[in-house]
């Protein structure tokens, strides 16, 4: 019970932790409550007049086709969730999956697997996303996640099979063989709550990179094709020439939103670890 | 060190033969008939007889009426041939002509930025970390830096330094006036075109270096080591330098596992300035559905990449004797 007292209290008195938390919060009742705020649709031509500014009838201003930028960002926040949420998650499993296999089997199967992830880790992720959405005619939102899930594993793999590797040594293990439990449940029940802390960690991480993956693909024009996200508000911006025309309610939401949950995303990293790991604790 | 190496090269032609693969099997097995959706997209004739030649043609071409097996050893053999097709979009260029011309813009875009941005983010973690007014202000910093999509960073650049206060250039690698030749007014001009485009990759790496280096330095000053040169009363500067020796490491190996990352930074960077290498290309190739240059864009890629790795392991020797005697050659 004082252990539990303890990471509670340090939660509270943690800013870092805290201040991300709070990001977080903001632009997901953003992104859920948003679109119920608006009348339009993000793809509909609300303004016959173009670009406009922001006003009280458009918060966010008009695009060039005279587009809701409001509509459109609380939309492509809802999308940038979702690929974290499940693009991040997908690759925090397969990431657990591999690295805990490795880690605890150890010999030719951790051979083999430590190989392939050390494969996987050098090709550039981007470029086999790239020419698999090339590819493919009609994109959703579920494709994006599974693609990305599927190419951003190997480093959590590698960190969890590490930390597997020095747990399995530790005599709670031996004593769990001992007394006659199937390898699944000794990961499940011994070493995975030993470092819960560390895949929340990893979690949190792969969240993040989804959302950046995410917004680099909706950029070059390969993301899902039947919705808005925050990347292709900023590529039809580029293309549009929002910035010779000086349209900046066109390209900074969507950029600031971002950079703020991945800022967001890396602070409760940091501040978690600092929970977590009581050597980094501010001194 | 044979050990190591040989390692290392193992794996970097496992993952040469994995990816050309990849890019053998995706056209072939994918839902839809890529060549019926280059027709249709290009939309030349509209008569029936003349598509279905064209059809014909580009089965050919890519070799599609032969066993699958023949259809692979044929793509080996093109591509060391330096055959990857015609590109459709800048008929009939071969796509490797076309990414040669683009290859030296990316080369002098992405070498400088990575490196010195590798380089300084690290000088400046180091110095930044443990200190504590720096380390308030720096670290909040860098962690925005590094949350930073690197096309909206170089949106906001060009917006700022080329509209709003006019004195860069926002688009193309050299100005249009200009033809390419040897003389001053030219270099000038294209540093001048450079300079955004590298300044945005550069501060992004910059942030997540200087991140990386902070944390690295707090764990090294936190080591037995460090505890008993302090113990010794060793000077603070002789502590901080071991630290920065042995934290380096790990950040030569972070180089190399980001590079993909920075690459895939540097091609959305390219787009925003219409900076014409391979990443510009790439827009152009989805665009246009331009399949074989989206090939060549990626094979080169993944070979960039690859060699980019594999001199970061040559430096690894180097710097790190103990790789050289084989005491840790697992571990990477």
């Amino acid at each position: 019970m004082k252990k539990r007292s303890e990471v509670l209290y340090f939660t509270l008195r943690n800013k870092k932790l805290l201040i991300g938390s709070g990001i977080i919060l903001i632009f997901l009742i953003l992104a859920l409550i948003g679109p119920s705020f608006t009348q339009y649709k993000p793809l509909d031509y609300a303004s016959p007049r173009g670009a406009e500014p922001p006003s009280a009838k458009f918060w966010m201003g008009t695009t060039f086709f005279g587009q809701d930028v409001f509509s459109q960002f609380v939309n492509g926040l809802r999308a940038t969730f979702v690929v974290g949420l499940l693009g991040g998650g997908l690759g925090t499993l397969v990431g657990m999956l591999i690295g805990f296999t490795a880690g605890y089997r150890g010999g030719i199967v951790d051979e083999i697997l430590n190989a392939f992830t050390n494969i996987v880790l050098v090709i550039p992720t981007l470029a086999v996303l790239l020419i698999i959405a090339a590819y493919l005619q009609v994109r959703s939102l579920m494709m994006e996640c599974l693609f990305i899930g599927l190419t951003a594993w190997p480093w959590a793999a590698r960190a969890i099979r590490a930390q597997t590797f020095s747990l399995r040594t530790r005599d709670f293990v031996d004593l769990a063989k001992l007394s006659g439990m199937k390898p699944l449940r000794i990961i499940r029940d011994e070493i995975a709550p030993n470092m819960m802390s560390y895949l929340v960690l990893v979690f949190i991480l792969q969240f993040g990179g989804a959302i950046l993956t995410a917004a680099t693909l909706d950029f070059i024009g390969l993301g899902p094709t039947n919705t808005i996200s925050l990347g292709l508000m900023m590529q039809y911006a580029v293309l549009w020439g929002a910035l010779p025309f000086g349209m900046w309610w066109w390209f900074v939401p969507p950029g600031l939103a971002i950079t703020a949950i991945v800022g967001a995303l890396y602070s409760m990293n940091v501040g978690l670890d600092e929970i977590f790991n009581p050597k980094l604790r501010e001194i | 060190m044979r050990r190591y190496l040989i390692r290392k090269i193992v794996i970097y032609a496992l993952t040469f033969f994995l990816a050309v693969t990849v890019d053998w099997l995706i056209p072939r097995f994918m839902p839809g008939d890529p060549i019926r959706n280059m027709l249709t997209r290009v939309s030349v004739a509209s008569n029936a007889t003349a598509i279905q030649m064209m059809y014909d043609y580009y089965a050919r071409l890519f070799g599609l009426d032969l066993p699958l097996w023949q259809q692979y050893l044929n793509f080996w053999k093109a591509l060391f041939q330096g055959d990857l097709g015609i590109s459709t979009y800048l008929f009939p260029t071969p796509v490797v002509d076309v990414l040669k011309r683009a290859v030296p813009y990316d080369v002098f875009l992405l070498v400088p930025a990575i490196l010195l941005g590798w380089y300084t983010g690290n000088k400046f973690g180091a110095f930044a970390a443990r200190s504590k007014r720096l380390d308030n202000f720096v670290l909040p910093l860098s962690y925005i830096l590094t949350a930073t999509p690197y096309m909206w960073l170089g949106i906001l650049l060009a917006w700022f330094f080329g509209i709003v206060l006019g004195i860069f250039p926002i688009a193309g690698a050299y100005s249009f006036s200009l033809r390419p030749t040897l003389s001053l007014t030219f270099a000038l001009d294209l540093l001048h075109h450079w300079f955004l485009p590298f300044a945005s990759i550069f501060i992004i790496e910059f942030g997540g270096w200087a991140i990386g280096m902070r944390n690295m330095i707090i764990y090294e000053l936190e080591a037995e080591y460090s505890r008993y040169l302090n113990a010794l009363g060793s000077p603070k500067s002789l502590v901080r330098k071991y630290a920065f020796n042995n934290a380096i490491l790990p950040q030569i190996t972070g180089l190399a596992l980001k590079l993909g990352v920075i690459v895939a930074g540097a091609l959305v960077t390219e787009v925003v300035f219409s900076y014409p290498g391979i990443g510009y290309l790439l827009l152009a190739a989805i665009q246009n559905q331009d399949y074989f240059l989206i090939q060549g864009c990626f094979l080169f890629i993944i070979l960039g990449v690859l060699i980019a790795n594999f001199v970061i392991d040559l430096v690894y020797l180097v710097v790190d004797p103990r790789t050289r005697r084989g005491m840790v050659g697992e571990s990477a």
